[in-house]
């Protein structure tokens, strides 16, 4: 439940060939990642909880339930030119789901086309590798790991102390205080109100 | 004497390796390929290269077998497999064999049968020297293996 020390990113890779699996895997293992291969974008979003069909619908009945907090995904990285979805169908629906879409993906290809680059970073993807994948690619993944791992910090944090009970009321200041104690109270409003209550699925990750 | 033996099979496999990167064969993923090896995975090497020939065999016969049959027209199915083929190849370093597909792709492109069919025989000619000298150079290994482990204790 505590995110120590040792604890590992998590990819999620993607690509239809068997040997370019074995070899992200090798690479991501290497660099101390944690790894999940697949070998079609379907699969890797049905990894991912999502279901083709319910992807802009974010409180889906717990039928269908989006279990990021059992299978926490840092990152996924994907090969474009796959049968059926490609890399880039694959980085599009990521980006329309909300539960979904904060997770960095990044793109693999063996062909240079500066215009598929393009579309895929402007589709969000936040890099584009071009294979064979070397491991000093991968010294690029975890500022954007990083990234979403203190966001999503940050959120949990906020979440706690919402649910901590308030602190109890400071004694009524001598009178010469007044002024900093309306003051403190004017910031502390100004902290919640208009926040939505974020989700609680990530809480189990929470130190 | 036995470490002695360890040591000239190695110098063995380097020459070997020197010679396959002088004329093209491999090139640097190869070397990426061997850096991904280590204690944890110590055979990571031949298990890609024995899936890699697993592979290129199945899309050598899939290409013949669309360019044997004198009615064949589907030259979008043979880009596939190429594409496939080129991936692969150029994923473990056998340079001389993606390079003969780029050739392949371009008359397949150009729905020039003869021209794939030229390329095919090329390619085919390419693999077969591609793996007899991967085979060589894992026996290479493999014996040095046994000679370096006869001369030092196994360590766990």
């Amino acid at each position: 439940m505590s995110i120590t020390a040792d604890s590992k990113f998590h990819v999620l890779a993607v690509d239809d060939s068997l040997i370019d699996r074995k070899l992200i895997e090798r690479l991501l293992k290497i660099s101390s990642y944690q790894v999940t291969t697949v070998d079609s974008g379907s699969k890797a979003l049905e990894f991912l909880g999502l279901h083709e069909d319910d992807q802009s619908n974010p409180e889906t009945p717990s039928v269908s339930p989006n279990n990021n907090q059992e299978v926490e995904v840092n990152l996924i990285i994907t090969d474009y030119c796959m049968p059926g979805m490609t890399g880039y169908d694959l980085l599009k629906k990521i980006k329309e789901s909300s539960s979904l879409r904060n997770i960095p993906v990044v793109i693999m290809s063996s062909e240079n086309v500066p215009s598929r680059i393009t579309r895929c970073l402007e589709e969000g993807a936040e890099e584009f590798f071009l294979k064979p994948v070397q491991l000093s690619d991968l010294n690029r993944l975890k500022p954007h790991m990083m990234k979403t791992k203190i966001k999503t910090q940050k959120q949990e944090n906020e979440e706690i102390q919402e649910l901590q009970p308030p602190p109890p009321p400071p004694p009524p200041p001598p009178p010469q205080q007044l002024p900093n104690n309306s003051k403190r109270k004017a910031m502390e409003e100004g902290l919640s109100p208009d926040r939505t209550r974020p989700r609680y699925n990530n809480i189990t990750t929470v130190v | 004497m036995l470490g002695l033996g360890a040591d000239r099979l190695r110098a063995d496999m380097n020459r070997l390796l020197a010679l396959l990167f002088h004329q093209g064969v491999l090139d640097e993923q190869f070397l990426q390929l061997q850096q991904l090896q280590d204690e944890s995975s110590p055979n990571f090497v031949s298990e890609v290269v024995n899936i890699y020939f697993h592979e290129s065999e199945k899309l050598l016969r899939n290409l013949r077998g669309l360019l044997m049959d004198r009615e064949f027209t589907d030259y979008k199915k043979m880009g596939i497999h190429l594409n496939q083929f080129m991936g692969s190849s150029s994923s473990i370093g056998a340079k001389r064999v993606r390079n003969v597909c780029v050739a392949f792709r371009a008359a397949s492109e150009q729905n020039n049968r003869a021209g794939c069919l030229r390329a095919l025989e090329l390619l085919e000619h390419e693999y077969c020297y591609l793996k007899n000298k991967m085979h060589e150079l894992f026996q290479l290994e493999q014996q040095r293996l046994l000679a370096a482990g006869v001369r030092y204790p196994m360590q766990n």
